[in-house]
């Protein structure tokens, strides 16, 4: 691949401010943080999480950007981000309802809490309503063991839940279910 | 230039031999004509540990450890048939048939694989744990080669043939626990890969059915993973092997 | 390049900076107080103490962590050379009425008052946890007038590595992260490695569910886990060092992120700290969802960029790390034992806690006990005396069933253990081990082999799928156990379920695989009947 292909790609150097050759103003800010990365390949995890917050998740285009940008061979940028958990590939709902699954809130009966809401809006643990209004998480332990169970709605950290008190959360935001 | 090497004694199962420093419990297991079953391992690629097969006793410690990546020391005493190694091989086949689609009666390789090789060789008849019976799609989208992600065992040879020897690195994998399996570039068909060079390393040195040539039947498929070798030795050494005349 | 911190004129402005007013309201505005609406109860002190005009006379501290979770949030009226007063469960209207009568009457608001005289407060010893509920994690001035950083001054002004490295050997502090290897041992290891590049890494990637200490160290005391980093990279010859955090604390990183920041503007960290030849840099790493991750050589490959797959050992991480440089890998409730270690010596260490375990420990109390949070003991106190004394117990009039250490990777030890000391040798006999320090209480309502199969369900979702035992073993565990626990399970799937957990206990790669077993294991050994009751079941149904 010759040099000039790959900066245009890349696309960091010589290209007028404000306008992206993607069209997509969102990579400049990746760029920015591969810029001040200095592109290391030790920084993939750290820029798919800056792409995944500019986003809202990794589609495959971004993948390969990522891929391209940091000169690493697709399937390994494919392998890594597929290992890690937190990494989504699909478009997230409009609220978000996690619960978490730790040794604790386990206990205190959150497995309840999800399979409730998962028969609710019928839509299984780690995915997208079919309407896109709600996704349904579960974490691994908040560390907020002292509240279990412990529900996180749309970025709110929410102590001693139950099914009822989470359906009527849910409820509240995204709408009841006949 | 051939290196001149130390010589240290030590044992298998009782019976001295001469083993060097520098070479691992496998290697020098092979050289002497002593058998440790394995499968991730091919000499020429990097060492990957994963499969487990090829755990053997060191007396020292009583702890196991994989041969492959266990480098010989004096007076070592080796164990590879115990009646606990022998049963956990034996369970860990049957993990390997039970989390695939491993049909002999309808593969490619039937009579020429590993994995099958490995069952007879220790003695594993039967399967005791559930079949998971994965649901898993057959990439013919290649025009030379065929992945039959059923009869995969995830040893990576082919990603590491891949990334150490052809340099290409169209294989890694994706996903992880049970979930892993081998991707080509981003998830997509292998036959649409930019990276693929159709240099086949892959395929020659699948150890089961799950890659090979378009258009095999069964038990036609026959791979070549000691061409690995010979590769890694006229690199490495600047000595072109013929074919049976690996170590 | 700007002049260092000056660590004697801090402490005196902050002397003053205390006196300044008659009272100090200290808050917890840690996680699990904000949760509970701590933000909510600061925010209202604070527009009083504006509104009415009691600047002068009133100071709000936001602090880390005072402990009782359960209890959040929680507050405290300090007076001025004088006594304090701690509340809980304040609701802002009850924070703005406590402030005022303490203030304008001098009296104590009596049904919020915390009493600090039950054994969950007296029989505490906070060393690592000492600034919880004490300083402002986002000033490092605090830290400073609290005794911060000048075990870092003293180690690189007075000491020589190799003294640094004794006095830490002398301490006999043991990893806090799980297995407890000696502490000064692994830094002798990375002091004797050859090469020009030494990295340093702690491993903040707390996965045990229900452990969150290494999480409250990295909010509430950032700059303590710096300092200790700092110490161990001068006693090892090291001159990087990474903090990898699980990305689920976002606050952590944040506060991390800035606390290097300023440690670094104020030449504590960076090139020539403290007008020393000593430099190090220091950068945070973020996970990405990944338990495995918390296995040195897995963490390392995520470091690097890479999926995190374990590493065959050896080479071992002192001899070949990050990037096949020498590595030196200590977990982060280990790194903040270090400060006060240098401070006070290693003998004073050494007198906390038992012969072989010294120090203490930090545990995060959860589960089925009335008292839920983070406590720190010396090690070989009794688990009775963290459950019946510290924890107040069961509640709802239930009976204790068994205490769960160690996570996925630990054990459930039963009642008629509860006088065991809690050390890193008695609990493996047990067959559990340390951990990280979560530490979950189960009543009698818990059917062990659910919780059996709640860790393996958790194993087997978080096993990297590198090794055959792990990656396919942990998944028929988990069915046999789904077929236990359904009443569907037979003698025979017993036999296999035994039989597994030793082949993956024996045959896996890394750490994860090989104590996957353990909750199996430890609760068939403990609760047997359980298993042989749900198989006996099933069987009298079918004749």
């Amino acid at each position: 691949m010759s040099d000039t292909t790959t900066r245009a790609v890349v696309g960091v150097s010589d290209r007028q401010q404000g306008e992206h050759p993607s069209g997509d103003n969102r990579f400049d800010l990746i760029d920015k943080h591969l810029k001040r990365g200095r592109y290391a390949q030790d920084q993939l995890i750290e820029t798919l999480h800056v792409a995944q917050d500019v986003f809202g998740y990794l589609s495959e285009d971004i993948l390969i950007y990522v891929a391209r940008a940091l000169r690493l061979p697709p399937s390994m940028v494919y392998g890594v981000a597929t290992f890690y958990q937190l990494f989504t590939f699909d478009p997230p709902g409009d609220h978000a309802c996690t619960v978490c699954t730790g040794t604790a809130c386990f206990v205190k009966g959150a497995d309840d809490i999800v399979k409730g809401v998962s028969n609710a809006y019928d839509v299984p643990a780690g995915e997208t309503s079919e309407d896109g209004s709600l996704t349904l998480k579960t974490a691994r332990c908040l560390g907020s063991c002292g509240l279990a169970p412990v529900v996180v709605f749309d970025g709110e950290v929410l102590g001693h839940q139950n099914t009822e008190s989470t359906l009527e959360l849910v409820a509240a935001a995204v709408g009841g279910v006949d | 230039m051939r290196e001149t090497r130390s010589a240290v004694h030590v044992s298998f199962d009782g019976v001295e031999y001469e083993g060097y420093a520098g070479e691992s419990v496998l290697q020098c297991a092979r050289r002497n004509g002593v058998t440790v079953p394995s499968l991730c391992f091919l000499e020429g690629l990097s060492v990957w540990g994963g499969c487990r097969i090829c755990v053997v006793e060191i007396a020292e410690d009583h702890r196991l450890r994989p041969a492959c990546a266990t480098q010989i020391a004096a007076d070592m005493e080796v164990k590879v048939e115990t009646p606990r190694l022998r049963a956990y091989r034996k369970a860990i086949l049957e993990l390997l048939f039970a989390e695939g689609n491993h049909v002999c009666a309808v593969c490619v390789s039937n009579g020429k694989c590993e994995l099958q090789d490995m069952a007879v060789l220790c003695g594993m008849d039967h399967v005791r744990y559930d079949y998971q019976s994965p649901l898993r799609e057959i990439d013919a989208s290649h025009p030379k080669y065929v992945f039959d992600p059923n009869r995969c065992i995830l040893c990576t040879r082919c990603v590491r043939v891949c990334d150490e020897i052809e340099g290409a690195h169209v294989w890694d994998i994706g996903f992880r626990g049970e979930e892993a399996h081998l991707v080509t570039e981003m998830n997509k068909p292998w036959g649409e890969s930019l990276s693929c060079t159709w240099c086949g390393k892959c395929v020659a040195v699948c150890p089961t059915g799950s890659l090979a040539y378009e258009g095999r039947a069964i038990g036609e498929m026959e791979h070549d993973p000691a061409m690995i070798q010979r590769l890694a030795v006229a690199r490495n050494r600047g000595e072109w092997l013929y074919p049976g005349e690996e170590q | 390049m700007a002049a260092p911190i000056d660590l004697h004129e801090v402490m005196d402005r902050e002397r003053e900076e205390r006196f300044r007013t008659r009272w100090r309201v200290k808050a917890c505005a840690s996680t699990a107080c904000m949760s509970a609406g701590a933000g909510a109860t600061i925010q209202a002190v604070e527009d009083m103490v504006e509104r009415e005009d009691m600047e002068l006379e009133v100071q709000v501290i936001p602090t880390g962590c005072m402990g009782l979770c359960s209890a959040g949030p929680l507050m405290r009226m300090m007076r001025r050379g004088g006594d304090e007063t701690d509340y809980q469960k304040v609701t802002p209207d009850a924070a703005k009425e406590i402030v005022r009568s303490h203030v304008l009457n001098e009296e104590p608001v009596p049904e919020h008052l915390l009493d600090t005289t039950m054994p969950f407060f007296t029989s505490q010893e906070r060393v690592v946890l000492a600034n919880g509920g004490v300083i402002n994690p986002d000033r490092i001035e605090s830290y400073v007038a609290h005794g911060g950083y000048q075990a870092l001054e003293k180690a690189l002004t007075s000491m020589k590595p190799k003294q640094v490295i004794e006095e830490i050997r002398r301490s006999g502090l043991r990893g806090r992260g799980g297995a407890g290897y000696p502490v000064g041992s692994k830094w002798s290891l990375l002091a004797a490695a050859g090469g020009k590049t030494k990295y340093v890494v702690a491993n903040g990637d707390e996965g045990d569910p229900g452990a969150y200490m290494d999480r409250t160290i990295m909010e509430d005391d950032p700059h303590r886990l710096i300092e200790g980093i700092a110490i161990a990279a001068y006693a090892t010859g090291a001159d990087q060092a990474y903090i990898y955090v699980r990305a689920e604390y976002p606050r952590a990183i944040e506060r991390l992120d800035r606390a290097i920041r300023v440690a670094r503007r104020n030449r504590l960290l960076g090139r020539k700290i403290l007008d020393t030849n000593f430099s190090l840099a220091v950068e945070v790493r973020i996970g990405a969802g990944a338990f495995v991750c918390g296995e040195e050589t897995a963490l390392m490959a995520s470091i690097e960029g890479r999926r995190g797959t374990p590493q065959l050992r050896p080479p071992y991480p002192t001899e070949k790390g990050l990037w096949g440089a020498p590595t030196m890998i200590n977990n982060v409730e280990t790194l903040a034992n270090v400060a006060p270690i240098i401070d006070r010596g290693g003998d004073w260490f050494a007198s906390i806690g038992t012969e072989k375990s010294t120090g203490t420990k930090v545990f995060a109390l959860a589960g089925d006990i009335v008292n839920t949070g983070l406590i720190e003991v010396p090690m070989g106190t009794s688990l009775r005396e963290i459950v019946e004394e510290i924890g107040g117990g069961v509640p709802d009039g239930r009976s204790f069933k068994a205490a769960q250490t160690g996570g996925p990777s630990g054990g459930c030890i039963p009642a008629k253990f509860l006088d065991t000391p809690v050390d890193y040798e008695s609990l493996r006999e047990l067959g559990s081990i340390m951990g990280s320090g979560g530490l979950i209480v189960m009543d009698d309502e818990v059917r062990m082999p659910d919780v059996a199969k709640f860790f393996m369900e958790f194993s087997m979702d978080e096993s990297c799928g590198k090794c055959t035992p792990c990656r396919a073993g942990t998944v028929q565990m988990h069915n046999l156990l789904q077929r236990i626990t359904d009443g569907n399970g037979t003698r025979r799937d017993l036999r296999d379920l035994e039989h597994l957990c030793s082949v993956v206990r024996d045959m896996s790669l890394c750490g994860l695989g090989q104590s996957a077993p353990n909750p199996v294991i430890s609760t068939l050994q403990y609760f047997r009947s359980e298993y042989e009751a749900l198989i006996d079941e099933e069987e009298v149904v079918h004749a």
